[in-house]
C-alpha cells in the first residue's frame, strides 16, 4: 500500500486522516467544520484493510460497537441467570428438574429447561464472555500502535485546517503591538504542562499518560480473564470439602495424603441478651431469635511422613495448633482450611448392659463407637456380645429387610449375638432405638439401652486455588489502568504566530471545564483573546439558548 | 448512645432540607444564576449542607460505637449510609463546578433514600459470623461512595433531562421523564403510608397456606389490599384483603408495593390536575439558567469518578471478602451478580462515550438507567430475590 506524504513533507501510513506532524486534514474529512480527532486521525488497521477474512474478523472485534453490543448481551444474560436461584442455590437434596417446577410452576420448568438453572457455566455464556476477551484484546491493539506512534511523532507547529477545526480556537489580531509569550509560558508550566517551542510557536501537553489508561485496564481484564480460565487446568484448583468429628483425625482430601487435620473440638456459640456485651442487640434478638456469634472448630494440622509404605500406618507430625472461624480460614502451603457447615450432637457410642430379662441382673457392659465398632464384645466371665450387623442409618427397605441408607449414625440398629454360660450357641437380639425384635424365638437375655454420648461434627471446605495471585494481578492492572484513564485528562494547547495573529486551539479528551480553565489562567495577564468553545456556539446559535457556562 | 446517634441522624435530615430550600433561593435569585460566581443564597447552603453531613457523621460514628461495628449491615444502617454518601459525593462534585442547581436535585433525592431507609426495622443488630471482618466497612464503604457519586450522575442528568425536553407536545420522551418524577412521587408515597400506620401501629394477622402446603403465620402492618395464599385474618375489626394471593407471591411485599404506588398515584394526580401541566413541565423553570454542556460534562465526570471507585469496592475488594469469609471470590449470588450488571452498564456507558451522538440527551438517559440498576439491586435484590446478602 501506498503511503501518505503531507505536504509539510511527513510521511504518513496509509490509511492516516490527520497528518501526525503537523496535523494537516488528508483525505475526505476536509468538509467538516470540527475534525475527528478520535486516536489523532491514525492509520488504524480495521479502518484502512477489510478484504480479507482476516481483515473482516479483525474489524468485528475491533469495533466499540460490537464491543458494546457484547457487554449489554453479557449484561442481559448475567441479569436473567439472577431471576431464579441457580443450582447450586437450591437445596441439595432436591432433584433440580422436579424443584424447579414444584417451586416455581410453569415458569420454573421452562427456565430449567432451557438450561438458565446453570446459566454461568453454559456454553454459550462462556462464548460470549470468551468474545468480550478477543474484543478486548483486538480493539486495544488496533487503536494502541498507531495512537502511540502518533503522539510520538506529533509536530508543534500545526496546520492552520487543524488549529481552526479543534473544538477550542481563538484568534488574537496583534495590530502591531506584540505579545510576550513568556509569561503564558511559564503560567502554563506552572500548571505543569510540559513546553515544546519550534520557531515562536508552542505546544503545551500535560497527562498524555491517560491516554494509556483504557489499554494498560484492557491487559488487566485479559490477565483477569486467563487467570479464571487456568482455573479447569488439573492441579490448580482444588475444592474438597471434609467433614470432621470431634476427637477425629482424616486426611485433608486433595492434598495426596500430605497433610492430616484432628478436630479439637467445635464451637457454636449464639448472642446472648443476658450477657453484658450483646446486651445492645436485645430489640434485634427478640425479633429474630437466635442469632449466631461464632461458628469455630478448634484443630491441629499434622504432616505426614514422607515415604510411608501403602497401608502401613503413617506418621504424623504436628505442625500447629489453630482455631478455624468463619472469615479466619487455615491457611498452610497453598491450601486453605474454612469453616462452612457444622452438626451438632451427632450420635458417637451406644451403651448397653447384657442382663437377664427376668431377674433384671446385669452381666457386665459394652459401648459401641458408631463410627467404628468392634465384632465382639468381652463381657464378665463366661459373657460376650458378637455384633453380627450393625446398621448406622437403618430403615425397613420394601422387603422388610434392614438396610442403611448412610454411614452416619442417625439411627444406628444392631444385631446382636449375646454368650452366656447357659445359652452357649448364643441368642440373637435386633435392636434398634426404642425397638427389639428377636427373630429367632424368645430370648432370655437382652441388651439393654444404657445411655448414648454425642459429638459436634465441623465441616471444612479446603481449597487451593494458584489462580489467585493471576486474578489478582490482573485486577490491580485494571486498577491501575481504569484510574490512569480516568483521573487524568491528556490535555494541548497549541499557541501558533502567525503574520500578525496569534492562533490558539486546544484539545482534551475529556473535561472540556479543565482545559478552558487552564487556558483562561495562563492568559489572564495578556491581552490574548480567551478562545472560545465552537461547539457551544454551535449549539446556541441553532437553539438561540443563553449561555453562561 | 443509640439516643443521641439517631438524634444526630434526625438533625442532618432537618439541616439536608433547610439547605434544599437555601438552593432554591440560589436559584431564584438571578445574581447567582447568571454570573459564575456563587451567591450568598448558594454559599449558606452548601454550608448548611456540610453541616448536615458533619451531623450524619456523627449518626455514623456514635451508631458505630453503640453497635461495636461498622452500621452498615442491614437495610436501615446500608440505605441510610448510601444517603449519606449520596451528600459527600453532592459536596465534592459542588466544589468542582459550583452549580446550585445540582443542590437543588441531589439533596431531596438524598432525603427520600434516608427518609425510605427509616421505614425498616432499626433495631441494631448483631453481626452474623460471616459478617465479622475489617472487609464489611472497607468493601460497603467503598461500594457505597462508588455508587453515590454514579448517583450524582443521575441527577445531573435529571437535571438535563427537565431541561432539554420539550414540553410543549407530548412524546417517548416526556412520557419516560413523567415516569421518573412518578417514581419519585410513589417513594414519597412509600414513606406516608408506612409512618402512616406504623404511628397507629396497625397489626393485621393472617393464618395461610405456603407453597409447601404449610399453614403459615404473617403479620401484615398495612391494611390487606390483597392477601396471601388462603389467608384467614385472624384479628377483628381489621381490612379484609379483596383478593388473596397465590401461593408464589409474597402477599405483604406485594401490598406495600400497591399501597405506594396507589398514594403516589394520588399525589402525582393532585399535583397534575392543580398544576395543569405535567411534573417535569412544571419544574423545568427552576433550571432554565443551567448551562446542558456543563450539566453534561458533570454527568460524565461523575461516572468518571465513581466507575473507578465502585470497582473497586464493589467487586475487587467484595472478591477479597468473598474468598476469606465463602472460600471462593465469586459465587454467581443475585448481588454479586447485579454488581458485575451494574458494572458492566457503566463500561458501555463509557464506551459510548466515544462515539459520536451518545452525548447530552442520550447519555443522561444511559444515567438514568444506571441509577436504575443500581437502586433494582439495592431494593429489589435484597427484599425479592433471597440470596447471601438479604437483609431484610
Amino acid at each position: 500500500m501506498n503511503e501518505v506524504k503531507c505536504d509539510c513533507g511527513h510521511v504518513n501510513p496509509f490509511g492516516t486522516k490527520i497528518c501526525s506532524k503537523c496535523g494537516m486534514v488528508l483525505g475526505n474529512e476536509k468538509e467538516n467544520k470540527l475534525i475527528d480527532m478520535r486516536y489523532e486521525g491514525s492509520a488504524r488497521r480495521s479502518q484502512t484493510y477489510k478484504k480479507t477474512i482476516i481483515d473482516k474478523i479483525w474489524n468485528f472485534f475491533s469495533s466499540v460497537k460490537v464491543g458494546v453490543t457484547l457487554i449489554v448481551i453479557a449484561l442481559v444474560a448475567s441479569a436473567i441467570g439472577t431471576i431464579l436461584p441457580q443450582e447450586m442455590y437450591i437445596p441439595s437434596t432436591a432433584t433440580p428438574a422436579e424443584h424447579y417446577e414444584l417451586e416455581y410452576g410453569w415458569f420454573g420448568k421452562v427456565y430449567y429447561e432451557l438450561g438458565f438453572h446453570n446459566l454461568y457455566s453454559s456454553w454459550w455464556y462462556l462464548i460470549i464472555i470468551g468474545m468480550l476477551g478477543i474484543s478486548l484484546l483486538i480493539a486495544s491493539i488496533d487503536r494502541f500502535f498507531p495512537l502511540y506512534r502518533s503522539l510520538k511523532k506529533q509536530g508543534v507547529t500545526r496546520h492552520d485546517g487543524f488549529m481552526k477545526r479543534q473544538r477550542i480556537y481563538g484568534v488574537t489580531k496583534l495590530d502591531e503591538q506584540d505579545i510576550d509569550l513568556e509569561d503564558v509560558k511559564k503560567r502554563l508550566k506552572k500548571q505543569r504542562y510540559h513546553i515544546r517551542e519550534e520557531s515562536g510557536n508552542i505546544l503545551a501537553e500535560k497527562g498524555r499518560f491517560s491516554r494509556w489508561g483504557p489499554y494498560v485496564n484492557h491487559i488487566g481484564l485479559i490477565i483477569f480473564l486467563i487467570g479464571a480460565l487456568l482455573r479447569s487446568v488439573p492441579g490448580m484448583y482444588i475444592d474438597k470439602v471434609l467433614w470432621l468429628r470431634e476427637g477425629e483425625t482424616k486426611e485433608i482430601p486433595g492434598t495426596n495424603g500430605e497433610y492430616y487435620l484432628q478436630n479439637n473440638g467445635f464451637t457454636l456459640e449464639v448472642y446472648d441478651k443476658e450477657n453484658k456485651e450483646d446486651e445492645q442487640y436485645s430489640a434485634a434478638i427478640d425479633k429474630t431469635g437466635t442469632i449466631a456469634k461464632t461458628y469455630q472448630s478448634d484443630v491441629t494440622l499434622y504432616e505426614a511422613q514422607r515415604e510411608t509404605i501403602p497401608g502401613e500406618k503413617v506418621d504424623l507430625n504436628k505442625l500447629k495448633d489453630f482455631k478455624i472461624k468463619v472469615n479466619e480460614p487455615l491457611k498452610h502451603d497453598h491450601y486453605a482450611l474454612y469453616q462452612v457447615d457444622y452438626k451438632l450432637d451427632e450420635l458417637s457410642t451406644m451403651a448397653f448392659n447384657l442382663i437377664n430379662k427376668k431377674t433384671e441382673e446385669n452381666y457386665g457392659s459394652l459401648k459401641v463407637d458408631l463410627n467404628n465398632p468392634q465384632k465382639k464384645y468381652e463381657l464378665n466371665k463366661g459373657y460376650s456380645v458378637d455384633l453380627i450387623s450393625y446398621f448406622p442409618d437403618f430403615e425397613f427397605d420394601e422387603k422388610g429387610q434392614p438396610r442403611t441408607i448412610s454411614k452416619i449414625p442417625n439411627n444406628p440398629a444392631f444385631i446382636f449375638k449375646m454368650y452366656t454360660p447357659d445359652k452357649p450357641d448364643g441368642e440373637v437380639s435386633f435392636v434398634a432405638i426404642k425397638e427389639t425384635v428377636e427373630p429367632l424365638g424368645e430370648n432370655t437375655y437382652k441388651m439393654a439401652f444404657n445411655g448414648v454420648e454425642t459429638k459436634d461434627v465441623t465441616a471444612l471446605t479446603v481449597r487451593k486455588d494458584l489462580t489467585l495471585w493471576i486474578l489478582f494481578t490482573g485486577g490491580i492492572i485494571f486498577m491501575v489502568g481504569v484510574v490512569q484513564g480516568s483521573y487524568w485528562n491528556h490535555r494541548r494547547i497549541w499557541i501558533k504566530r502567525k503574520n500578525e495573529e496569534i492562533l490558539i486551539s486546544g484539545h482534551t479528551n475529556k473535561n472540556w471545564h479543565g482545559i478552558k480553565r487552564d487556558i483562561k489562567h495562563a492568559i489572564e495577564s495578556t491581552s490574548l483573546c480567551e478562545p472560545s468553545d465552537q461547539l457551544e456556539e454551535e449549539k446556541s446559535s441553532t437553539k438561540g439558548e443563553v449561555l453562561n457556562g | 448512645m443509640a439516643e443521641l446517634s439517631s438524634n444526630f441522624l434526625y438533625a442532618a435530615f432537618i439541616l439536608y432540607l433547610i439547605a434544599t430550600f437555601l438552593f432554591g433561593g440560589s436559584i431564584k435569585d438571578k445574581r447567582g444564576a447568571e454570573e459564575k460566581k456563587q451567591n450568598k443564597w448558594a454559599k449558606l447552603g452548601i454550608m448548611i449542607t456540610i453541616l448536615g453531613f458533619a451531623s450524619q457523621i456523627g449518626y455514623f460514628n456514635t451508631r458505630w460505637i453503640a453497635a461495636g461495628h461498622a452500621p452498615v449491615s442491614n437495610l436501615f444502617e446500608f440505605t441510610t449510609f448510601f444517603g449519606m454518601m449520596l451528600v459527600g459525593a453532592f459536596i465534592l462534585i459542588y466544589f468542582l463546578y459550583k452549580l446550585p442547581a445540582l443542590g437543588l436535585f441531589a439533596l431531596p433525592i438524598a432525603l427520600l433514600i434516608i427518609a425510605y431507609a427509616s421505614m425498616f426495622p432499626t433495631e441494631i443488630s448483631p453481626l452474623i459470623p460471616a459478617l465479622q471482618s475489617d472487609w464489611l466497612h472497607i468493601h460497603v464503604t467503598t461500594a457505597a461512595a462508588g455508587q453515590s457519586i454514579l448517583a450524582i450522575s443521575f441527577i445531573a442528568a435529571i437535571i438535563y433531562l427537565v431541561k432539554s425536553v420539550d414540553q410543549s407536545q407530548s412524546s417517548k420522551r416526556t412520557f419516560w421523564l413523567e415516569i421518573i418524577m412518578y417514581t419519585l412521587v410513589s417513594t414519597i408515597g412509600f414513606v406516608i403510608i408506612t409512618s402512616t400506620f406504623a404511628a397507629m401501629d396497625y397489626k393485621a394477622n393472617f393464618d395461610w397456606v405456603d407453597k409447601h402446603d404449610e399453614l403459615a403465620k404473617q403479620e401484615f402492618n398495612l391494611p390487606a389490599l390483597v392477601g396471601p395464599h388462603e389467608g384467614e385474618l385472624t384479628d377483628t375489626e381489621r381490612f379484609e384483603p379483596l383478593v388473596n394471593m397465590p401461593a408464589i407471591i409474597n402477599a405483604k411485599k406485594l401490598n406495600t408495593v400497591i399501597w405506594s404506588m396507589g398514594i403516589g398515584l394520588v399525589l402525582y394526580g393532585l399535583i397534575r390536575l392543580i398544576s395543569r401541566k405535567r411534573v417535569a413541565a412544571l419544574i423545568k423553570p427552576i433550571v432554565k439558567n443551567v448551562n446542558l454542556n456543563l450539566l453534561d460534562e458533570i454527568s460524565y465526570r461523575s461516572v468518571l469518578i465513581g466507575f473507578p471507585i465502585f470497582t473497586l469496592g464493589a467487586l475487587i475488594f467484595a472478591m477479597i471478602w468473598a474468598q476469606v469469609a465463602w472460600t471462593r471470590f465469586w459465587g454467581w449470588d443475585p448481588k454479586e451478580v447485579w454488581a458485575l450488571v451494574t458494572w458492566l452498564f457503566y463500561a458501555a456507558f463509557l464506551h459510548l462515550r466515544m462515539s459520536k451522538g451518545w452525548q447530552g440527551e442520550k447519555s443522561a438517559w444511559l444515567a438514568v438507567i444506571g441509577f436504575a440498576i443500581m437502586i433494582f439491586n439495592l431494593i429489589f435484590v435484597n427484599l425479592v430475590i433471597a440470596g447471601l446478602h438479604s437483609y431484610a
